[in-house]
């Protein structure tokens, strides 16, 4: 079963189960207020090469996010294997003083973006026994959701769809299949177009959703996130109520039968 | 007189040059992340922060040196 209250990851407890990106902003101000506006407690970062050219006087992202406030994840866009993916978060990891808690993504090809599952599944080998806390971004499959909670990820993160389509979930049946099978956090990563998305998500008894685009492109990121917030609020809300069996083709009146006039 | 010779060397994929008988920390100030958040490595190994300053560079050696950006 999942968490009725809070959200744990690896023995730290959330309130928030929306958890957001940093990318594709207008600048680190925009970032900071949405980020705040969606209340996430967990943001994710990518590493990237410090720009030669850059001026250093120049305030950088952890100067507006700082790691006391939020829970940083880096993670490791843009890593089309197994060995670039393990290296790229054993940085991370000394650039955070040894933090743990990192989000896996191995990539499979520039125009899907779709998870690289075999080189996932070693890095993420890899990872556990180096003693990491592996969130995973994986494929909707249940069997390899399974295999990486077998292997010791702390949560599995499928897509609901492309990376920055922000076309929703688009199969839902084998993310019920996952959370049926899965004991770990099971997390919407991908694909969250708009409010109802992630609604959907947490409808469907997922234990959180992560999205980035579907914020940092809205008209108003700001009021976006906001929107999301809620969205992920009422989604856990209305699963945690327990939906309304459907009848299909069978109506139901609210009123009474009874004492209508006329009759 | 001192004999002076320059160490070839690469950072993010650039050749540079560096001075004889330097450490790490000296790239670092360069670079002027000196109290920022970053990481380092070395001919494919990382090198922990506490000990760049007692890390001699090579000539040869190629450094990534890193930091967090907005990703998602």
């Amino acid at each position: 079963m999942h968490e009725t209250t809070a959200l744990t990851i690896a023995g730290r407890i959330y309130s928030s189960r929306l958890l957001v990106g940093t990318g594709k902003y207008r600048d680190f101000a925009e970032t900071k207020l949405a980020i705040d506006a969606s209340g996430a407690q967990i943001i994710t970062v990518a590493i990237r090469r410090v720009n030669i050219g850059q001026d250093p006087t120049q305030p950088s992202l952890l100067d507006w996010l700082p790691p006391s406030q939020y829970t940083l994840l880096p993670n490791t866009a843009g890593c089309y294997n197994a060995i670039e993916a393990v290296r790229t978060l054993r940085l991370a990891r000394e650039l955070l003083d040894g933090h743990k808690l990192v989000k896996l993504e191995v990539l499979a090809d520039d125009a899907t973006l779709f998870p690289n599952m075999p080189e996932t599944l070693i890095a993420a080998k890899t990872l556990v026994d180096d003693g990491f806390d592996v969130m995973v971004y994986c494929t909707d499959d249940p069997i390899q959701a399974k295999t990486l909670e077998d292997i010791g990820c702390v949560a599995v993160m499928p897509l609901a769809s492309l990376i920055g389509s922000g076309m929703g979930i688009l199969n839902p049946w084998n993310l019920e299949i996952i959370l049926d099978r899965v004991s770990v956090p099971v997390l919407v990563d991908a694909g969250i177009g708009t409010a109802s998305d992630a609604s959907i998500a947490m409808e469907l008894g997922c234990d959180g959703v992560l999205m980035n685009t579907a914020i940092a492109k809205a008209r108003d990121p700001v009021l976006m996130a906001s929107a999301m917030k809620k969205a992920v609020e009422s989604g856990r809300e209305a699963f945690l109520a327990g939906r309304m069996p459907k009848k299909i083709y069978q109506a139901s009146a609210s009123s009474p039968r009874e004492g209508r006039i006329g009759t | 007189m001192l004999e002076f010779f320059m160490l070839n060397i690469t950072i993010n994929g650039q050749a540079t040059t560096q001075n004889t008988g330097s450490c790490v920390d000296a790239i670092i100030a360069n670079m002027q992340l000196v109290g920022k958040r970053y990481a380092v490595e070395r001919n494919g190994e990382i090198i922990p922060k506490s000990r760049l300053s007692e890390t001699p560079i090579a000539d040869g050696d190629k450094f990534e040196i890193v930091i967090a950006v907005g990703g998602g």
